[in-house]
């Protein structure tokens, strides 16, 4: 679209950037002072420069936790991304059944996270639980307190659960939002069902699938409720994510510094991942 | 190339239709000639719209059959049916270069490559899109785009008509005199049936041979621009067409002369008995009202004069009735005793909205015009 | 030769002439169906819970409750620190979405119109506060709220939550927005409309199924949000998210209770899809302008 200059849309602007900004800075800037600073406890800080974020970087802890967490949110993109849109494909555009759809679908997106992490606990346990007692009754040994490949798992299949309909409403969104008349003009050219997608809805659902992918993105890269309530970050370590260590750190050691220095670096690999991510979408977008 | 007919069609948007009210559309007959340019005229929600998109088949009408050349093609599907279609607004394949805009509907029906390329170049000198051709379609302006919608229209050597949707109403008021001289262009060239709906009478009146004005799901008119404006079967299209419209005023009517707001005016023709109940009025156009200041004609009070630079619009008062009245640019306009005077031969008489055909004084009946 | 034709023979006719063309087997219904289906499956299994005690949710496999209780419900709905829980939350997560849709409607018409110093730098920063964890701001905005003297109230929670909100509200409206041709903005000014009415007349119908979506998720994401309800909240503001964790720490693990607690948490939200599901499901319906 031709975007017209003119700075007084910074009006239109205001309300946005001070209420973001309000609850982004002061904050922030809290977080930054610890993480340069050590502490005995008391309130008294020494000023330790970089020193937490080198013990960090080099950490073989955070390393792994680095790992598995980029392997997590991997799977997850490329499970629940075409799984939404497909869904979104094929759900009813009119008539009653839209809005059976609609609020069955939102449903699991709207149980707090820790009844999430709950339910899907006692549902895969082995002994108790229906999932586990269905996947051991079908031959399979399946534990996911102890095998770390169940526990990955069930804890994408859990994510999977609880997400992809975050996917679908608004690939929906964006499916509903194009005008029928290009439905009827291809029809008109005699453009196939697969033409009609490839043409026409994929490329008017773009910038929706952006939004899709980086809130998925960055939501499951901060993933903490659910895992933790479900194994703890275990078997062992085996779903020890990054968030899952962070808070480990924080509390079992008291360290601020550490805890706070980590948070920084965690929160600079999210936006540098993110603004990778959306720089290369909106080139492609200028290309296209 | 080819003659449509739609036999007794009418549409309902319901599913289970009652009643007159729940049909967007009533039952109509009509035939458009191949190669003839109509515009489909009327306000929003006259139902323009339903019935261009029954024709070109993405609506299937509740009753009625529609022909090509005879054949009934009411169950055939749209792109079997030759039709192109422009749209309201441009509808173009973003991620396509213009070229392969163009190169679409012939590509999706399995023309030969080196066909689709003399086509498409052919098409694009028509439009003037030659230089746009490697550009990625959605850079384009509007106008450029609407040109693309209209392309893919015309690269279909096979179409037999084409349908346009109040295509210019997004578009640049300089830009929409630009396109219309194209289209009209186009279709002195190529001479396929084109039907162009509006609710904007310039454009209808400047693009068509024929006319039909649609209100409230019927038509009320058909006819040449001509024909609509000096003689509106319907009070409606009196209305609608000209700038101003026609006055009309509530009259008395009994032999050959009318009683308006108790003057009595003559008529050219002779009425006959008309039905107690129904609402009676005469109208004319503003052009044909003339004002004078002699004795003859109707005493008004002038309330409001328009100076339009070639033409003065004055608006009148007779009693309790008000009139337009177009009159040249030096007319004087006393400041009282200023009268009004129809040229008889102009007046209609309208029952319930529609046209009453009158005698002419000596007894033969008026030829009636479209119905 | 043209008889009017009735309703029915049309029906029938066209299928009978469609038919060679293109024999297409309609499955698609499977697809929404069988993902359905995958959702209900915990959700039965959380109705399930909430109707046991937890002795038998952990002492037992049972697929529906061998002691049907209504026990926990009725401790939810009785109990006043549990429904003004409830209370609570919708308050301020009401008030958030609001908040959050108003202000960015504004802000997205001006990403997608306009250019303006630093926009593009902007519109980035803003989906950067999402990408926080939220553990360590949790101190920092006990103590940002106490200063100003918000703490434990509704506004405070509502406010908190713009920060995750709001850019997440400018990105999908803004999202939608651009999918309006520009065309139509100048035609309505051609025509007359002033910004407001133009706005809210012409425009907002068009986004209808974006701001739907924006509403929905704004009241999801800040009714799920746990960490920053609880530190900002004490007792008059408590909200249903801090009652809850209560019940996971304190006497054991009331899985029975936590259950009903979170059956009961869906429903303010599946109402406020029902209600917007029309404005979802709402096409582009550009032909009347």
């Amino acid at each position: 679209m031709d975007k017209t200059w003119n700075n007084r849309a910074w009006f239109l602007v205001l309300p946005v950037l001070a209420l973001v900004a309000f609850n982004a800075i002061i904050p922030l800037m809290t977080v930054v002072n610890y993480s340069v600073q050590e502490t005995f406890g008391s309130n008294v800080f020494f000023f330790e420069g970089v020193k937490w974020f080198q013990e960090v970087l080099r950490s073989e802890r955070f390393h792994a936790a680095l790992g598995r967490q980029l392997a997590f949110t991997s799977i997850i993109l490329l499970i629940e991304i075409p799984l939404g849109v497909a869904i979104a494909l094929t759900m009813p555009r009119k008539g009653p059944m839209v809005a059976v759809c609609l609020v069955l679908m939102a449903l699991p997106l709207l149980i707090p996270w820790n009844v999430v992490g709950a339910i899907w606990n006692i549902f895969a346990l082995p002994g108790i639980g229906l999932l586990g007692r269905l996947l051991n009754g079908l031959g399979m040994d399946y534990n996911y307190t102890r095998h770390p490949f169940d526990a990955w798992v069930t804890l994408i299949l859990m994510d999977v659960w609880h997400w992809t309909s975050l996917v679908v409403l608004l690939a929906y969104a964006g499916l509903i939002a194009i005008p029928d008349a290009y439905y009827q003009a291809a029809r008109i050219d005699g453009a196939s069902r697969w033409a009609v997608f490839r043409y026409i809805q994929l490329p008017k659902m773009q910038r929706v699938l952006t939004i899709a992918i980086l809130l998925r993105f960055m939501d499951s890269f901060m993933i903490y409720t659910e895992p933790s309530v479900l194994t703890g970050g275990g078997p062992g370590n085996a779903t020890t994510l990054l968030s899952i260590d962070l808070v480990k750190v924080a509390l079992g050691q008291f360290d601020l510094g550490p805890a706070a220095a980590m948070s920084i670096i965690y929160f600079l690999i999210v936006l540098l991942l993110s603004w990778i991510f959306y720089t290369a979408m909106v080139a492609q977008e200028e290309r296209r | 190339m080819a003659l449509i007919t739609l036999d007794n069609v009418a549409h309902s948007y319901s599913p289970r239709p009652k009643g007159p009210e729940d049909f967007a559309l009533k039952e109509l007959n009509l035939a458009w000639e191949d190669g003839g340019a109509y515009a489909l005229l009327g306000p929003s929600g006259c139902g323009k719209t339903t019935l261009l998109n029954i024709i070109s088949g993405l609506i299937m009408p509740t009753q009625g059959v529609v022909r090509f050349d005879g054949e009934d093609v009411t169950g055939m599907s749209t792109e079997r049916r030759n039709i192109a279609q422009v749209f309201q607004f441009p509808v173009i394949y973003d991620t396509m270069t213009v070229y392969k805009n163009l190169a679409f509907p012939l590509a999706n029906r399995g023309v030969p490559a080196d066909r689709i390329d003399a086509r498409v170049r052919e098409v694009a000198g028509m439009l003037e899109l030659t230089d746009s051709l490697e550009q990625k379609a959605r850079r384009l302006t509007a106008d450029a785009k609407q040109k693309i919608s209209l392309g893919r229209a015309l690269v279909r050597s096979d179409v037999a008509a084409i349908l346009f949707d109040e295509p210019l109403t997004v578009m640049d008021p300089r830009l929409k005199w630009q396109l219309r001289s194209q289209l009209k262009k186009l279709h002195h060239d190529f001479d396929f049936t084109m039907i162009y709906v509006t609710h904007d009478q310039t454009e209808a009146l400047t693009f068509a041979d024929k006319v039909v004005v649609m209100y409230e799901g019927e038509v009320v008119q058909i006819g040449s621009p001509e024909e609509l404006f000096e003689r509106p079967a319907h009070t409606f299209v009196g209305y609608f067409i000209g700038s101003p419209g026609m006055n009309l005023a509530e009259a008395e009517v009994s032999g050959n002369t009318a009683v308006v707001a108790g003057h009595v005016i003559e008529l050219d023709r002779a009425y006959p008995a008309l039905d107690g109940g129904a609402r009676i009025e005469i109208g004319i156009r503003p052009e044909f009202v003339e004002i004078t200041s002699g004795a003859d004609g109707l005493p008004v009070s002038v309330q409001r004069v328009d100076d339009l630079g070639r033409v003065k619009v004055v608006m009148v008062r007779l009693g309790e009735l008000a009139f337009n009245v177009i009159a040249e640019e030096d007319t004087q306009i006393a400041a009282d005793d200023v009268r009004m005077r129809f040229d008889k031969s102009r007046i209609q008489v309208y029952a319930d909205g529609r046209i009453v055909e009158g005698r002419s004084v000596g007894g033969r009946p008026i030829e009636s015009g479209a119905a | 030769m043209t008889l009017a034709r009735s309703a029915v023979e049309r029906a029938v006719v066209p299928a009978i002439a469609r038919a060679p063309a293109r024999a297409r087997l309609r499955l698609g219904w499977l697809v929404p169906t069988v993902y359905i289906l995958f959702l209900m499956v915990p959700i039965y299994w959380l109705l399930n819970m909430s109707f046991k005690d937890t002795n038998e949710i952990l002492g037992d496999f049972t697929l529906w409750p061998r002691n049907f209780t209504l026990a926990n419900y009725r401790e939810i709905l009785t109990n006043p620190v549990w429904y003004n829980g409830y209370i609570n939350s919708i308050l301020y997560v009401t008030m958030n979405t609001v908040i959050s849709v108003a202000a960015a409607l504004p802000a997205a018409y001006a990403f997608s119109r306009y250019r303006f110093l630093g926009d593009k730098h902007l519109f980035f920063w803003l989906l950067t506060n999402r990408m926080a964890p939220p553990a360590v701001f949790a101190l920092p905005f006990f103590q940002l709220y106490s200063a100003i003297g918000l703490f434990d109230t509704h506004i405070a929670v509502a406010l908190a939550h713009c920060l995750f909100n709001i850019p997440l509200a400018v990105w999908i409206l803004e999202g939608f927005m651009s999918g309006v041709p520009k065309e139509i903005d100048e035609t309505a000014y051609i025509d007359g409309y002033s910004f407001p009415r133009f706005f809210v007349k012409i425009f907002m119908p068009l986004i209808a199924s974006g701001i739907g979506v924006v509403a929905f998720f704004c009241f999801m994401f800040s009714w799920v949000e746990l960490l920053l309800a609880k530190t900002l909240t004490s007792v008059a503001a408590k909200p249903i998210a801090a009652v809850m964790t209560r019940t996971a720490s304190a006497s054991g693990y009331e899985l029975g209770l936590l259950a009903a607690a979170g059956a009961l948490t869906i429903v303010p939200g599946a109402l406020v899809i029902y209600f917007v599901r029309n404005y979802i499901a709402k096409g582009f319906a550009l032909g009347r302008v």
